[in-house]
């Protein structure tokens, strides 16, 4: 968003923090288009190539961006894109149709869609008319007519490609691809996708239709380019209107990309994902803690980031719950290492809860069966536990077959953490058998 | 210059900067204009923390993350924590004394996904916007009309979309969730969608991935915490210190059961008036907590307590009885507790000790309706007719879910039942006709 001119270079520190909250929240929560794609020089290279191809020389081509969550697929897309329609006549003569597979779940829908972008002569004002027949022969009409000197290319851009292989008999795929081999209008279709096995998905008419030219991001980004890459996430551009604290801010930065417990913090985030929106998260999270009062990054920002974004959320879950579920919690850990992971029911906890009260315990009192059950219902729905079988009206609550959906080293520590926890209990879960 | 950043700290600082930033604004009263027109006005912050008791942190953190009302925000976070610990709470009072543009919909009240549309644009927008959706809009013709709508009045300030009970969403269409999660990229919009639920992401993450929202925790309210927040509402014609008594009584039996705090307030609200009861009659003084406990202790215990019984005819409760036997005993000591002359078996022999689990630990099992009339005329007196009242019956017990019916396969042939009722239940019937049950049930000997 634009901000009203300065005129003064020298700004307080406050309005300084608002312009840096700006700048980088635009950085890490709208996914704004860098200048350049970093570390994927050789597949923008290719791509732009091949989609210059069909805006100017008005070759049909097909494509598929493949690649894992958050690698920068659509950035990648973009980019190319961006720097495309800057190429003079390119712009006003390229049409970009955007599909997601998300949105246009089946092929009636993705039609529309596309009829309605295309402002073809069926469409008034924002409304598609003609049934799914019709508008399919529209379509297919109106490409056919076209040649590869006359008409203007349209490229086609479906994200989660994959789920357009879910749509019946892939007509759409089948149609646009067969499109793209045959001498019509000229189309380029390109799809994003996070599926490795995507051709697999693909009938064979159509995987027969696709040029297969796959461009694949995998990352191989080393942690040194990582870390140059935080730099320059969280460093300030040029022209801040406030220069002189854009140098403290950008050494400040500089400086703490160098701190050895910082470095720790951002290794072992590099080890668990390399992708760059578990980053912007972990950043956005720190820059968070970033005030008036506080006008810069300190370490502790980071690390406290960190630690929310490693927290295990079912150790959370664990902490909240009362004694008696808990204590339901340690029953079903113990049927579980005597009958070997095998499924409990209700009755089988309650008997070993049961046994536990009459012989150990000092500190709980015995609680009436229905707030037992009521216990048991409420780690049910915190789905702690999961019920075997699906049809749940058929067997009586007490009885039906479950299975705890926690690990031994979960509990173990949850009771660790878990505050004023009855002694009794504790050696209770640490006894080898109930 | 001091003025400034002063005013700043309050926008987004921890609440607990709030007494300094009041106390600053005293003194100097100049640049209003500036906090006005950037962040949150001091006054309004104030009447937020104190609608959110003991929930500061998670208030002050949320503050930051959202930022100010003009910048972006993080496109969707997800807050969990266990029921009643303040999660919608705290969301709505942020937004509703902030005064941003946001939606709530619960998902529960979305029996369809355009429900949850219509209910999202008719906030946002205003109620012209939901003619604009088809009768049945799908995921695509939301995200169209938004798009439209969102060029006519572009977002000044960040829009929110709070979706509570969101493991619900689940369950809608597939693709739904997905697609929330990332609409900030889908509409080209300033908006953040909050989804709140108790169940963990890990239980909410598709097969093919999504983007990955922010997680956040509001943690379990502690004794103490509970204790002030119930503390607050003590009743107008008693002492507050009374109330907080009464409070503590009621935490020290409830608290290892249930940390619910809207359950504690309902029992709190109920038992209320049976703790005071003694000071009506003029029994006993304020200061004297002890036979005030000594009075209320009973009352709680019972308030864990709940018992029913449904009244049946007099073969239906023997059909049952007779369901309740053929489910958990075994069928090949029907012949030693059935019939008169049973020929000798060994007591050794009946009596299996190498059985680890009783049938009362794993349930009931199926029986043929044939075993079940068969009980029911070695266990019943008189001699019943098999007249199509008794079979009503049967048929009547199953629709009471009584009775289950195994299998759905076959229906007049051989149909297969199952005994869903407790032991409880079945002793106390068995009571009201005089039949002693233990005597025939195989687990008990």
């Amino acid at each position: 968003m634009s901000k009203r001119k300065v005129k003064e270079t020298h700004m307080t520190v406050g309005e300084c923090i608002s312009q840096v909250q700006v700048i980088l929240r635009e950085r890490f929560c709208h996914q704004r288009l860098p200048e350049k794609p970093v570390g994927m020089e050789s597949q923008h290279k290719h791509l732009l190539e091949l989609l210059r191809r069909t805006a100017v020389h008005g070759e049909s081509n097909s494509v598929l961006i493949v690649g894992p969550r958050g690698s920068g697929k659509t950035m990648l897309l973009n980019c190319v894109l961006r720097e495309l329609l800057e190429v003079k006549d390119v712009n006003k003569n390229v049409l970009p149709v955007h599909l997601n597979g998300l949105l246009q779940t089946d092929d009636r829908i993705a039609l529309k869609e596309i009829t309605r972008q295309l402002n073809l002569e069926n469409v008034v004002g924002d409304k598609v008319f003609g049934s799914f027949a019709e508008n399919l022969a529209f379509l297919l009409e109106a490409l056919k007519k076209g040649d590869r000197s006359s008409s203007r290319p349209v490229l086609f851009i479906l994200d989660e490609f994959d789920l357009f292989a879910h749509h019946k008999n892939q007509t759409l795929l089948y149609n646009l691809l067969d499109v793209s081999q045959s001498a019509q209008a000229p189309v380029a279709v390109i799809g994003l996708t996070c599926r490795l096995d995507v051709l697999e998905l693909l009938e064979k008419r159509v995987k027969s239709r696709f040029s297969h030219r796959q461009i694949h991001l995998l990352s191989s980004l080393s942690f040194r380019q990582y870390l140059d890459n935080v730099r320059s996430q969280l460093s300030l551009p040029q022209d801040f209107p406030d220069t002189k604290f854009c140098e403290e801010w950008n050494d400040g930065i500089k400086t703490l990309c160098e701190d050895q417990p910082v470095v720790d913090v951002l290794q072992r985030h590099y080890n668990s994902s390399k992708d760059f929106r578990s980053l912007h998260l972990l950043l956005m999270l720190a820059l968070s803690r970033v005030t008036a009062s506080k006008p810069a990054i300190k370490p502790t920002d980071l690390l406290e980031a960190s630690r929310v974004c490693m927290v295990d959320s079912k150790a959370n879950i664990l902490h909240g719950l009362s004694i008696l579920e808990l204590c339901l919690i340690i029953a079903m850990k113990h049927l579980n290492d005597i009958y070997d992971g095998e499924p409990f029911n209700f009755q089988m906890v309650h008997n070993e809860f049961k046994k536990f009260l009459q012989r150990k315990s000092h500190s709980i009192h015995n609680f009436d069966k229905p707030v037992v059950i009521k216990a048991f219902e409420h780690l049910q729905q915190l789905e702690l536990i999961k019920s075997m079988d699906g049809s749940t009206a058929k067997i009586q609550k007490e009885y039906q077959l479950m299975k705890l959906m926690l690990d031994h080293s979960q509990i173990m520590e949850a009771l660790q953490k878990y505050p004023q926890c009855p002694t009794d209990v504790k050696q209770w879960a640490l006894s080898a058998f109930g | 210059m001091k003025n400034a950043k002063v005013q700043i700290e309050g926008l987004i600082s921890p609440f607990t900067d709030l007494a300094t930033t009041v106390v600053a604004k005293d003194t100097t009263s100049s640049s209003t204009e500036y906090r006005l027109s950037r962040g949150y006005e001091d006054e309004k912050l104030q009447r937020v923390t104190e609608r959110l008791p003991c929930r500061e942190v998670q208030a002050s953190m949320l503050l930051a993350l959202m930022g100010e009302p003009e910048q972006c925000s993080y496109p969707s976070m997800f807050i969990y924590g266990h029921r009643a610990t303040g999660k919608s709470h705290v969301i709505h009072t942020l937004l509703k004394e902030l005064e941003l543009p946001y939606a709530t919909v619960s998902c529960v009240e979305c029996v369809s996904v355009g429900l949850l549309f219509e209910q999202v644009l008719l906030s946002l927008f205003g109620s012209d916007s939901v003619s604009l959706l088809s009768r049945s809009p799908s995921l695509s013709d939301f995200v169209r009309v938004y798009k439209q709508l969102c060029v006519q009045a572009p977002a000044k300030q960040t829009r929110y979309i709070v979706l509570d009970r969101a493991e619900l969403l689940r369950d809608m269409a597939a693709n739904l969730l997905p697609a929330f999660l990332r609409l900030q990229e889908l509409v080209e919009d300033n908006v953040t969608v909050i989804l709140l639920s108790e169940i963990v992401w890990d239980k909410f993450r598709p097969n093919t991935g999504c983007f990955e929202p922010l997680l956040l925790h509001f943690p379990d309210y502690s004794k103490g915490e509970l204790q002030q927040i119930l503390s607050e509402d003590s009743h107008p014609s008693y002492s507050p210190e009374l109330y907080s008594a009464f409070i503590n009584i009621l935490l020290g039996v409830f608290y290892s059961v249930c940390r619910d705090l809207r359950e504690l307030r309902h029992l709190a609200a109920l038992n209320f008036s049976k703790f005071v009861e003694p000071l009506e009659q003029g029994k006993v003084k304020e200061g004297d907590t002890h036979k005030l406990w000594r009075n209320i202790e009973p009352h709680l215990k019972k308030a864990m307590q709940t018992v029913y019984l449904r009244e049946l005819p007099y073969y239906s409760k023997f059909l049952l009885i007779a369901a309740y036997l053929a489910s958990y005993n075994p069928a090949r000591t029907d012949k030693r507790f059935f019939l008169k002359h049973h020929g000798k078996i060994k007591k050794t022999n009946f009596l299996k000790k190498h059985e680890k689990t009783s049938n009362h630990l794993l349930g009931p099992k199926p029986f043929p309706l044939d075993r079940l009339l068969a009980i029911f005329y070695s266990v019943v007196d008189s001699r019943v007719a098999p007249t199509a009242s008794v079979f009503c019956q049967i048929s009547s017990l199953v629709t009471l879910q009584l009775l289950n019916q195994v299998g759905h396969d076959d229906q007049l042939d051989a149909p297969k039942y199952k005994c869903a009722v407790s032991l409880d239940f079945v002793l106390a019937i068995s009571r009201t006709v005089s039949f002693d049950m233990v005597k025939y049930l195989y687990d008990f000997l």
